[in-house]
C-alpha cells in the first residue's frame, strides 16, 4: 500500500459503478444464526426463507419491489443546507455525510417514487437505514415535504417506510423543526381527502414516530419490527430495571392498539393496494373486471 | 438560602462576605461595615454582570435548570387572572406534569399550557420533575380543542427536560400523543404563543411549543435531545455534555440565530431566578404584545400562516 493506492482506489471503484457482489455472499438469520445465500435473500424480499426474519430492505430495492413491474418515477431531493452548525463530534459531520453518500450512493436517507401499485396510482416515501441510520434532518424533512406535494398534485395516496433512530443529532434543534414542519405536509394532503398510510419497518424511533410514522390514517407494521419513541437503554437507565420480553416491537404496539395489523413484507402490496382502492372509493377488482368484460362483450356486439 | 452554580463563586464569596459584615454590625453596633459592605456589594454586581455577561452554553444550561428559577406555576399566578387548572385526558389519567387550563390575560380569556417541573421534593415527585407521559400530551390536546371551539388564543410555557421514558408511557403511545400535540399545534385556527422559559427538551418540548410566535428566555435553552443525552449518543460518555451543549447550538440567541424563535426575553442580571418579578412582567409584556398582533388576524389565514412559518424554516440557512 502506499498513497497512489490510497488515493487512486476509490475513484476507480466509483467509475466502475457499484460492485455486482455484494462484499457479504452469506447473510446470516440474526435470529436462528441460519446462513443464507444473498441471491435467494433478496429473491425473497430480504425475508430469511425459513426463519421468516424480516431484514432491513435496502430502500431502493423496496421502491422497485413495491411497484408493479418495478417501474416508478424516482422524486428528486431537493437542495438544502449541508451542515448548518458546523457540527463535529468524534468526526465530522460533513465526513459522515460523504461517508453515507458514498456507502448508498443517495444524497440523504430519503428515497422516494411515483408508480403504481397493483394498478393504484400512490407516492412511496422509504427512508434508507443505510444513511447515518435513517436519521430525520433538513434533507429528509425537505424530501418528505415534497413527496407529500407531489402526491396532492397527483391527487393520489402517500404510504410513508420508515426506518430511523431518529432525530440526526448533528443538525442539532433544526432536526427537532423537521417534526413540525412533517407534520404540516402531512396535514395538508389529510386536508386534500387523500389517504396517508405508514408502514412501520425495523427499527422506528424517536422523533420519527413523535411526527409523521404514528400521524398516518392506518397503521401497518412489519414483523419483529422495533418502534417506539425512548431508547430501551435510556428507558432502562431512568426506571433501572430490565424491560419486558417483546417491548416495543411491531406486535407489542398492535397489542397496546398503535398499529392496526403487523403484515409480512410479502403481502404489504396487496394490502395497501386493498385498503387504499376502498379509501379512494376504487370500484372493487371484480366489479372492475365485470365491466371490463361488459364492454368487451358490448364491442363485439357492436361489430 | 441562595442556591449558587459552581460558575458563580465569585459572587457566592462576596455575598458571603457582606452576609458576614451586616451579621457583625447587627450584632455589635459600634461596629460600623456599612462603607464596607457597600464596597463588596458594588463589586458582588460588578462581577455578576461580569460573569452573566458571557455565559457558555453549558453554563446557561444549568441556570435554566436552576432550582430557583421561575417555574410555570409563578407565571400562573402573576401574569393570569383566574387561573383554572383542569384534568385529566379522558381516556386514562391525569398527568401534573403539563398544567393546562383556563385563564385570564390581562382581562383577555384564555388557554394556558405549560410543564410545571415542582420546587421541592414533594412537588418535584407530583409533576414527574416536568416530564409528562402521554396523558399529559392528551389533555393539552383536549384543552387546545377546547380553545379552537370556544375561540380562546393559546399561551404554552415550556419547561421540560423531555418526555418521560418510562415503559408504561411508551405502552400508551408517548410518540403518538406528542405527534398528535403537535399536529393540535398546526390545526387550530386561535393565536398560540410559546414561551421557552427554562428547558425546551425535543419533542416533549415541539408538542406543546409550535406556536404562531415562539419566544425564549435569555438564558433557557431548546434542543433536539439534552446535552447529556447527545454526549452518551454521540461520545458514548455523558460526561462530555458541557462540549455537547455548545457543538449542539441550544442557546437563545442560536435559535433567533437560525430563524426557529421571533425574540429573545431579556432575564434580570444573574439570571431569571434572582429577580421572579422583573422576568415574569416582561414575559408577559412580550405574550401582550404578541396577542396584539395575532388576534386581529382572521382565523383561517392565522393556521395558514403558522403553517408557512414552520416550513420555511432552514429553507433559506
Amino acid at each position: 500500500m502506499n498513497w497512489i493506492t490510497n488515493y487512486v482506489r476509490p475513484k476507480i471503484n466509483s467509475m466502475l459503478g457499484r460492485r455486482e457482489v455484494p462484499e457479504n455472499l452469506w447473510i446470516k438469520c440474526p435470529e436462528t444464526g441460519e446462513m443464507v445465500f444473498h441471491r435467494d435473500l433478496e429473491e425473497n424480499k430480504w425475508v430469511i426463507p425459513a426463519s421468516g426474519y424480516h431484514m432491513k430492505m435496502p430502500a431502493k430495492a423496496r421502491l422497485r419491489d413495491l411497484f408493479d413491474g418495478g417501474l416508478y418515477e424516482s422524486l428528486p431531493q431537493p437542495k438544502v443546507a449541508q451542515d448548518p452548525l458546523r457540527f463535529r463530534d468524534s468526526k465530522k459531520y460533513s465526513d459522515r455525510l460523504k461517508d453515507g453518500r458514498t456507502k448508498t450512493e443517495l444524497e440523504d436517507t430519503i428515497v422516494a417514487g411515483l408508480g403504481t401499485v397493483k394498478g393504484v396510482k400512490l407516492v412511496a416515501v422509504v427512508h434508507e437505514f443505510n444513511f447515518m441510520a435513517g436519521s430525520l434532518g433538513i434533507a429528509a424533512g425537505e424530501a418528505i415535504i415534497k413527496a407529500f406535494e407531489r402526491a396532492i398534485a397527483e391527487k393520489c395516496p402517500l404510504v410513508m417506510f420508515p426506518a430511523s433512530g431518529g432525530a440526526r443529532m448533528q443538525e442539532g434543534i433544526l432536526s427537532l423543526m423537521q417534526l413540525p414542519r412533517t407534520t404540516v405536509a402531512v396535514e395538508m394532503l389529510k386536508e386534500a381527502g387523500l389517504p396517508y398510510i405508514v408502514v412501520l419497518t425495523n427499527p422506528t424511533t424517536g422523533g420519527v414516530t413523535a411526527s409523521y410514522a404514528m400521524l398516518g390514517d392506518v397503521h401497518l407494521a412489519e414483523p419483529g419490527a422495533q418502534i417506539g419513541f425512548a431508547g430501551q437503554r435510556v428507558i432502562e437507565q431512568t426506571i433501572r430495571e430490565k424491560l419486558p420480553e417483546g417491548f416495543q416491537t411491531s406486535e407489542y404496539l398492535y397489542e397496546h392498539g398503535m398499529v392496526d395489523m403487523v403484515v409480512k413484507r410479502h403481502e404489504i402490496a396487496e394490502t395497501l393496494a386493498r385498503l387504499l382502492k376502498i379509501l379512494m372509493k376504487t370500484p372493487a377488482v371484480s366489479e372492475t373486471e365485470q365491466a371490463l368484460e361488459l364492454h368487451e362483450d358490448l364491442s363485439a356486439a357492436a361489430e | 438560602m441562595h442556591h449558587y452554580l459552581d460558575f458563580e463563586k465569585p459572587i457566592s464569596d462576596l455575598e458571603g462576605k457582606i452576609h458576614e459584615l451586616k451579621k457583625i454590625a447587627s450584632e455589635d453596633e459600634s461596629i460600623d461595615t456599612s462603607e464596607e459592605v457597600e464596597r463588596l456589594e458594588a463589586r458582588a454586581r460588578e462581577a455578576m454582570a461580569e460573569i452573566y455577561a458571557k455565559l457558555t452554553p453549558w453554563q446557561k444550561t444549568q441556570v435554566a435548570r436552576h432550582p430557583q428559577r421561575p417555574h410555570f406555576v409563578d407565571y400562573a399566578s402573576r401574569l393570569f387572572s383566574e387561573w383554572t387548572p383542569l384534568a385529566g385526558d379522558r381516556k386514562f389519567a391525569e398527568d401534573a406534569a403539563i398544567q393546562a387550563g383556563l385563564a385570564r390575560f390581562n382581562g383577555q380569556p384564555v388557554a394556558l399550557i405549560g410543564q410545571e417541573k415542582g420546587n421541592d421534593t414533594k412537588s418535584r415527585i407530583q409533576h414527574n420533575f416536568g416530564s409528562a407521559r402521554p396523558e399529559g400530551y392528551r389533555k393539552a390536546i383536549r384543552v387546545m380543542e377546547m380553545a379552537e371551539r370556544f375561540g380562546l388564543p393559546i399561551v404554552t410555557l415550556i419547561d421540560t427536560a423531555g418526555a418521560y421514558p418510562g415503559i408504561g408511557a411508551e405502552e400508551r403511545g408517548q410518540a403518538e400523543a406528542i405527534a398528535r400535540s403537535t399536529e393540535m399545534c398546526l390545526n387550530v385556527t386561535v393565536p398560540i404563543v410559546s414561551v421557552i422559559i427554562g428547558e425546551g427538551g425535543s419533542g416533549g418540548a415541539i408538542a406543546i411549543a409550535t406556536g404562531d410566535r415562539v419566544y425564549m428566555l435569555q438564558h433557557s435553552i431548546y434542543s433536539v435531545i439534552s446535552p447529556e443525552g447527545a454526549a452518551s449518543i454521540l461520545w458514548r460518555d455523558s460526561a462530555r455534555a458541557k462540549e455537547a451543549a455548545t457543538t449542539m447550538k441550544i442557546t437563545a440567541e442560536d435559535l433567533k440565530g437560525f430563524g426557529i424563535v421571533d425574540g429573545i426575553i431579556e432575564e434580570p442580571v444573574g439570571g431569571a431566578h434572582r429577580d421572579h418579578e422583573a422576568v415574569i412582567n416582561r414575559t408577559g409584556e412580550t405574550i401582550a404584545a404578541a396577542l396584539a398582533d395575532l388576534l386581529p388576524v382572521e382565523r383561517a389565514t392565522l393556521r395558514k400562516n403558522r403553517r408557512e412559518k414552520y416550513l420555511a424554516i432552514g429553507r433559506s440557512l
